[in-house]
C-alpha cells in the first residue's frame, strides 16, 4: 500500500473533468491500481473522501444508498409527528413541535444535498421513494395515537438515530459526515424535548401518566429495530465498516442504546415493556428480551400498519405540488430568456425574481450551501426562551 | 376587558389572534408542501407568527390570564381575527395570495404599532420576509405556466372579499387606517400587475363582502380549525403539558 503522503497518482479527479466519474479520463488497469490503493490509503488514514475524488464504484453506491435512505426517513418521518401539530395542547408545546417537524426538512436537505454530491439528482432519488424502490425507516410506518407519541418518538426515535449517527460524523465521505455533524446536533435537542414532554407527562395527572406509558409500551420495541437486524444477517456491514461509512455494528448501538434509555426510563418513572431487561455484571450491559424480527420484516416487506399511508402521503404531495414546480421552472426559463435580449427592454428586470433553491445547479451544491432552514433561529425563539 | 384597559392591551387581542390563526393554518401544511424548500418556509412563517402571537397574548395576561387559556379556552365567538386568517389552505396558490394580502397588511400597520407593542422591530422583520416570500411565489405563479396563472387567479378572486375588512377601525388598535389601505393597495396592484394578474374590480366594501371577525363573527370552516386546535387542551382541564 503506498503512502498517503506521496500517492503514485493524485485521490483528485481534478479541474475539468467530470466530477461523479469515477475512472477519469479512461484510466488504464494499472491507473486505476494506483487510483484504488491511494483511496484505500486515504480511508485507512481516516482522511476525507470528497466529491471530486476518484472513488470505487461501488463505494458510491452505497453511499448513494444509505444517504438516500436517510433522506427519505427524514421527509416520511415529518408525517407522524406533523400529525400533532394542529392538536398541540399548549402553544409552547405547538411552537416546539412545528420547529421539530421543520428541522426534519432541513435535515433531508442537507441529506439529498449530500446525494447531489454523488452524481445523483433529488428528483431521481424521491421518484425512486415514491415508486418504492428505495426504501425509509421501517420506525414510521407506525401510527402516532397519542400526544404523548409525540415525546416518545423524541426521546426514543430520535435518541436511537443519534446513536446510529453521531458515529456517521466520522464517515469516510466529507459532506455525509458534515452534513452528520449539523443533524445530530439538532437530533439531539429533539431528544431532550421528547424526554421533556414525556416527563411533563409522567409528573402529570394519572391519565397523562398512562398516556405516556402507552407511548412507551408501543415505541420501545420498534425502536430497538431501529439499529437493523442482528449483526449475522446484516447484509451490507462487513463491506460498509472497512470503508469507514460504519464504524459500529447494528448490535454494538442497539446496546449502547439499551444502556442508555434504561436510566432515563427509571428517572422518567416509566416502566420499559420487558420483562427480561437485568443489569448483566459480567458485560457491564443490560440485557434484554428478544426482538420480534418477524415484525420487523413484515413492516419493512410493506405490512406495518402505516407504509400505505405514508406513500400515499408524500405521492400526493408530490403530485399535487406538481404544477407549483412546474410554473417555477417555468418562470426562471422566462425570466431566463427575458434577461438575454439583444436589445435589453427597458424594465425587464422589473420581473426579477431570485431562482428557487431548487433550480440551482445540484451537482456542484454541497450540503453546507443547502437552503438554511432560518427557522434554526425560530425554533430557539419559540422553544429556548419561551417558558 | 375592562374600560381601564390600556389602549395596547386592547390592540394585542385582535393582533394577537390574526396571528395566532394564520400560524395554525400554516400550520397544517407540514407534511404537504409541493417542495421540501416550502415545508422550511411555510414553518418558518408559521413559527414566527406563533412567536408574535404568544407575546401579544402575554400583554393580556392580567385580563384574560395565560397564553394557554387565551388560545384554548375561548369559544369561537371570542376570537377577533379577521376572516381573511381563517380562510382554509386551499391549494398552494390560495395559501401564498393569502399570505400576500395578510403581510402586505401586517407589515406596515406593525410598523406604525411599534412604539406601542411589544413586538418591537424583529416583528416587522420578520413581516418583511414573509411578504418577500409570498410576493416572489406570486410573481412565479402568475407568470409561470397557464394552470399556476389560472389558479393564483382564482385565489386572488376567492380571497379578495376578506380584504375590506382589513381596514375599519379595530378597537383600541391606533392605527392610521386610510393610510395603511392606500399602501395596501398601491403595493398589492404593483405586485398582481407585475404577475400578470387581475385586481378585481368587485367591491371590498359592501354588502355581501366578509368581514365581522374583528366582531367575532366568523366562516364556517373556522369553528372546526378551533374544535381542533383546542380539543386535547380541553380533554385535560387543569393538566400542564
Ligand atoms: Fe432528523
Ligand atoms: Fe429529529
Amino acid at each position: 500500500m503506498s503512502s498517503v503522503t506521496t500517492p503514485p497518482l493524485s485521490r483528485r479527479a481534478g479541474e475539468g473533468k467530470d466530477p461523479a466519474g469515477s475512472a477519469p479520463g479512461g484510466a488504464s488497469p494499472e491507473e486505476e491500481a494506483a487510483l484504488q490503493a491511494a483511496f484505500d490509503a486515504a480511508v485507512a488514514a481516516e482522511e476525507r473522501i470528497e466529491p471530486r475524488d476518484w472513488m470505487p464504484d461501488a463505494y458510491r453506491a452505497t453511499l448513494v444508498r444509505q444517504i438516500a435512505q436517510h433522506a427519505h426517513s427524514e421527509i416520511i418521518g415529518m408525517q407522524p409527528e406533523a400529525n400533532w401539530i394542529t392538536r398541540a395542547p399548549s402553544l409552547r408545546r405547538k411552537a416546539i413541535l412545528m420547529a421539530k417537524v421543520q428541522d426534519e426538512a432541513g435535515h433531508g436537505l442537507y441529506l439529498y444535498g449530500a446525494a447531489e454530491t454523488l452524481g445523483t439528482g433529488r428528483e431521481q432519488l424521491l421518484d425512486k421513494l415514491h415508486t418504492g424502490r428505495q426504501k425509509y425507516s421501517s420506525i414510521f410506518n407506525y401510527p402516532t395515537l397519542t400526544w404523548a407519541d409525540v415525546g416518545a418518538i423524541g426521546w426514543l426515535v430520535d435518541g436511537a438515530a443519534i446513536t446510529n449517527q453521531v458515529p456517521l460524523c466520522r464517515c469516510s465521505y466529507g459532506p455525509y459526515a458534515r452534513a452528520m455533524v449539523r443533524v445530530c446536533k439538532e437530533e439531539s435537542f429533539h431528544q431532550r424535548q421528547g424526554y421533556e414532554l414525556l416527563l411533563a407527562l409522567s409528573r402529570g395527572t394519572e391519565a397523562q401518566h398512562a398516556m405516556a406509558q402507552d407511548a412507551v409500551d408501543r415505541w420501545w420495541w420498534p425502536s430497538l429495530m431501529m439499529f437493523g437486524p442482528p449483526d449475522e444477517e446484516s447484509a451490507h456491514s462487513a463491506r460498509s465498516m472497512e470503508w469507514k461509512i460504519k464504524r459500529h455494528s447494528n448490535d454494538e448501538l442497539r446496546q449502547r442504546f439499551v444502556d442508555i434509555c434504561v436510566p432515563q426510563a427509571e428517572a422518567l418513572d416509566l416502566t420499559l415493556p420487558d420483562p427480561d431487561l437485568r443489569w448483566n455484571e459480567q458485560r457491564e450491559h443490560w440485557d434484554f428480551g428478544t426482538i420480534d424480527w418477524q415484525e420487523f420484516r413484515d413492516v419493512l416487506a410493506g405490512n406495518g400498519p402505516c407504509n400505505e399511508q405514508r406513500l400515499h402521503q408524500r405521492r400526493a404531495a408530490h403530485e399535487d405540488g406538481a404544477w407549483v414546480r412546474e410554473a417555477a421552472a417555468a418562470h426562471a426559463a422566462k425570466q431566463a430568456a427575458r434577461a438575454t435580449p439583444p436589445d435589453p427592454a427597458p424594465g425587464a428586470a422589473d420581473t426579477k425574481t431570485p431562482p428557487l433553491p431548487a433550480e440551482q445547479a445540484p451537482q456542484s451544491r454541497p450540503p453546507e450551501h443547502a437552503p438554511q432552514p432560518r427557522a434554526d433561529e425560530s425554533a430557539q425563539r419559540g422553544v429556548e426562551h419561551s417558558s | 376587558m375592562s374600560a381601564t384597559t390600556p389602549p395596547a392591551t386592547l390592540a394585542a387581542l385582535p393582533l394577537g389572534d390574526d396571528a395566532l390563526i394564520l400560524s395554525h393554518r400554516l400550520g397544517e401544511w407540514a407534511g404537504h408542501a409541493p417542495v421540501l424548500e416550502e415545508e422550511v418556509a411555510l414553518a418558518n412563517i408559521a413559527l414566527d407568527l406563533l412567536g408574535q402571537a404568544r407575546a401579544l397574548y402575554a400583554e393580556l395576561a392580567d385580563v384574560l390570564g395565560s397564553e394557554d387559556e387565551i388560545a384554548y379556552l375561548r369559544e369561537e365567538r371570542a376570537f377577533l381575527n379577521c376572516q381573511l386568517v381563517e380562510q382554509p389552505n386551499g391549494d398552494f396558490a390560495h395559501t401564498v395570495v393569502r399570505q400576500l394580502f395578510f403581510s402586505t397588511y401586517q407589515q406596515p400597520l406593525y410598523a406604525q404599532l411599534t412604539p406601542s407593542l411589544p413586538l418591537a422591530a424583529k416583528a416587522v422583520r420578520e413581516v418583511a420576509y414573509h411578504r418577500d416570500h409570498a410576493e416572489q411565489w406570486t410573481l412565479r405563479l402568475g407568470d409561470g405556466t397557464e394552470e399556476s396563472h389560472a389558479r393564483t387567479q382564482r385565489a386572488v378572486d376567492a380571497l379578495w372579499r376578506y380584504t375590506g375588512e382589513l381596514f375599519r377601525p379595530v378597537e383600541g388598535v391606533d392605527a392610521r387606517w386610510e393610510e395603511l389601505e392606500e399602501e395596501w393597495d398601491t403595493g398589492i396592484r404593483a405586485v398582481l400587475g407585475q404577475a400578470g394578474l387581475t385586481v378585481p374590480d368587485s367591491p371590498r366594501h359592501g354588502a355581501w363582502s366578509a368581514g365581522a371577525g374583528r366582531q367575532g363573527v366568523h366562516t364556517e370552516p373556522f369553528g372546526r380549525m378551533l374544535a381542533e386546535m383546542q380539543h386535547l387542551h380541553r380533554s385535560h382541564p387543569g393538566a400542564t403539558w
